[in-house]
């Protein structure tokens, strides 16, 4: 029987997530063995045609030209997968998103009549329907196998919803905000790192968006009651995932507060 | 009737991000060959306006997933330098093995993954594989070794979480960096057979005079500090940039084209390290860089994965001695005056220099911020490349024509990505007879 046929595309994106599939040193010949990769141009001259079976996609949508091109490869697909915070949430380049794109343009560029961009960065689904997304600004290089293995399987990818919060209980590592009061994004954020940063002594920055229900006014109390202006909170929440509903309320509401104090 | 011949490359493959190439051929002669970017704009200047600097090498990571520590690095000393502070001793070395990780993951994947198959005439790696399972599998297991540094010391392979302006979150243990030694010490004969492996592919026979430009530091092959020198004469200080350097917007690209003010196109990368610092290099680097018949200046772009090699052999051994000399420091950071100022960093990606330069407000907000990635400066010179690679091949038939010249950009590794604040190849012939 032949192999499902896997496609991997980019749009607006650092290609870390792609690489996190060549990152899987060990396990890069054997995932090669249950899919045939028949399109990775970061990895592969061949290009088969489509349909395909499992298709990856990276990165947001900013141009006329992308948000074109990502109907094609949905009606190409049978089953589409977002990887990475770009693909779910718009990335950081989201952050222009909040801004005027023609003074962006003129910031960067000498000669703005040169490109095309759209005013705002988004995610894929605000173009086409999306059978599953996968977190993480990078993906977690072991969530990306689970996801192509539970394809292959025929069940739904075992990626958990809970909070970074729940990471470091299991991990043993006390908790920052409680420990030494550094601010941290934990308790609204999706799992999916290993509670990274707190290990590390630093708080969680929101890599892996927010997390079903996430109370971010409380937490944002929080933050304040540590010494965290509306400033600063705006600047917490306008991250990787700034884009995503909850964190965009919240960064929208503080900044009409800062503005209010002059901060 | 005219001969027209077009190539056309919309899409080139195996490197990071989305660049095109065009090349037209009138009744033989080369009328036009360009290099494109359509990787879309990102326009990550503009939106770090007004972060506060702590955030810049976090966002600036993101620019690029393959040397996210390169951005990390070039951003903290641009603000270190900003507000009068440097970072030595232990700290400064954690950053130098956090580099070698990095080149050793990123020159690997390039080598094995994305050019080796040209060589050997494979689509990809996998496709590779299937003849040369082993030679594959010893490139995986050289970068994961590569990786397992940069994952210990940054906290995760890709946007490491480790890094700040002054140092770091957490400083390693001397134990958990003594853990990488048995792959390190394995890699570095694995590297010393890549060399000579990839020493032995075919090389087409094409040199320029390149103008390679690097940083040069008076002890050490450089990572994070130096000088920024060139073979023609260029001698200076990070903060002088703009002065010698200038930055042009071009209508077939979404990166920005730079050129040495006096002069034109240039060159970073391996191939100007190594020539601009060979003398630093360690004395097995040079011993096997002999064996394998490299000079102490290489002019061929192709044998560049010859230099990786080398490169890699001596961010190996620099790991080794770095982990052997360490002592955990006190602290993980230095303390910071922040205020108003003008930062300038540059550091060697692999793919080159990289500079960055931020105008800091007296809160330590960033007024203004630019990146000068080494794949947008490597832009000209790609293009110059593509028409001595066209003129010496050019009696190939259109398919393997296209194939040496989207060989010859990935001769530069070039990161698309990071260039487009940028690949696709077309190759046009035109006969009017």
């Amino acid at each position: 029987m032949a192999l499902p046929k896997l496609a991997v595309y980019k749009f607006a994106s650092c290609d870390g997530c792609q690489l996190s599939i060549l990152d899987v040193e060990d396990l890069l010949l054997d995932i090669a063995s249950v899919v045939h990769i028949a399109n990775f141009p970061e990895a592969s001259r061949e290009v088969v045609e489509g349909p395909y079976d499992l298709t990856l996609v990276e990165g947001s949508i900013t141009t006329p030209h992308d948000a074109e091109r990502i109907h094609e490869i949905r009606r190409q697909s049978k089953y589409l997968v977002t990887i990475g915070a770009c693909a779910t949430a718009g990335g950081i380049q989201a952050l222009k998103n909040w801004k005027d794109t023609d003074l962006f343009m003129r910031t960067v560029y000498a000669h703005p009549e040169y490109l095309e961009t759209l005013e705002t960065s988004t995610p894929i689904k605000n173009h086409v329907e999306v059978n599953f997304e996968l977190r993480g600004c990078p993906v977690d290089k072991m969530a990306l196998v689970e996801v192509v293995a539970a394809f292959v399987q025929g069940r739904r990818p075992n990626i958990p919803e809970y909070s970074v919060c729940v990471e470091c209980k299991r991990r043993g590592t006390p908790c920052v905000m409680v420990g030494h009061g550094t601010p941290c994004l934990g308790p609204v954020t999706q799992a999916g790192c290993g509670a990274l940063c707190p290990s590390y002594n630093r708080g969680c920055y929101g890599c892996f968006g927010p997390m079903e229900s996430p109370n971010t006014e409380m937490l944002a109390a929080a933050w304040q009651r540590l010494g965290v202006n509306h400033r600063g909170l705006v600047d917490a929440f306008r991250g990787f995932n700034a884009y995503a509903e909850p964190f965009r309320i919240t960064s929208d509401h503080h900044e009409a507060l800062a503005v209010a104090k002059g901060e | 009737m005219a001969d027209v011949r077009n190539i056309d490359v919309d899409y080139i493959a195996r490197v990071e991000g989305e660049g095109e190439m065009h090349v037209k051929v009138v009744d033989g002669v080369i009328e036009d060959v360009w290099f494109g970017i359509f990787e879309p704009p990102r326009f990550y200047e503009a939106f770090l306006e007004g972060r506060p600097f702590s955030d810049a090498p976090d966002i600036t990571a993101r620019i690029c997933g393959i040397c996210p520590v390169a951005y990390q690095m070039s951003s903290v000393h641009a603000m270190e330098y900003a507000f009068g502070t440097s970072v030595t001793g232990q700290l400064r070395s954690l950053r130098r093995l956090l580099y070698c990780g990095e080149w050793i993951e990123s020159h690997i994947l390039h080598m094995f993954l994305l050019h080796a198959p040209d060589f050997l005439g494979y689509e990809s790696a996998v496709h590779m594989a299937a003849d040369h399972k082993d030679i594959v599998e010893l490139g995986l297991r050289m970068k994961k070794a590569g990786n397992a540094i940069v994952t210990m010391v940054g906290g995760r392979e890709i946007h490491p979480i480790n890094v700040k302006v002054g140092g770091f979150y957490r400083a390693p243990t001397k134990q958990e960096l003594l853990e990488l030694v048995p792959e390190l010490e394995w890699s570095l004969e694995a590297v010393v057979e890549t060399i000579k492996l990839v020493s032995g592919f075919t090389f087409p026979n094409v040199e320029q005079d390149f103008e390679f430009v690097s940083l040069s530091h008076p002890l050490e092959y450089p990572f994070n500090e130096g000088r920024i020198v060139s073979n023609k004469g260029l001698d200076i200080a990070v903060s002088e940039w703009n002065d010698y350097f200038l930055e042009e917007h071009v209508e077939r690209s979404n990166a920005l084209h730079s050129r040495v003010r006096e002069r034109g196109a240039y060159h970073v990368g391996p191939l100007a390290r190594y020539a601009l610092n060979y003398e630093k290099l360690t004395p097995a680097c040079r011993e096997i860089a002999a064996e394998v018949g490299l000079g102490p200046v290489e002019l061929n772009p192709f044998k560049s994965i010859i230099v990786r090699g080398v490169e890699t052999l001596y961010a190996i051994e620099e790991a080794l001695r770095i982990i052997d000399q360490y002592e955990e420091p006190a602290k993980p950071d230095v303390e910071l005056n922040v205020h108003a100022g003008v930062g300038h960093g540059a550091s060697e990606a692999p793919r080159g220099l990289l500079y960055h330069r931020y105008e800091l407000d007296s809160n330590g907000r960033i007024l203004k911020a630019q990146i000068v990635p080494p794949t947008a400066q490597n832009q000209l010179t790609i293009e110059d490349d593509l028409r001595v690679v066209l003129e010496d091949q050019i009696e190939l038939p259109d398919e393997e024509l296209s194939w040496v010249l989207e060989q010859s950009i990935r001769n530069y590794d070039p990161c698309i990505s990071c260039a487009t604040h940028f690949l696709n190849l077309k190759v046009e012939r035109i006969t009017t007879q």
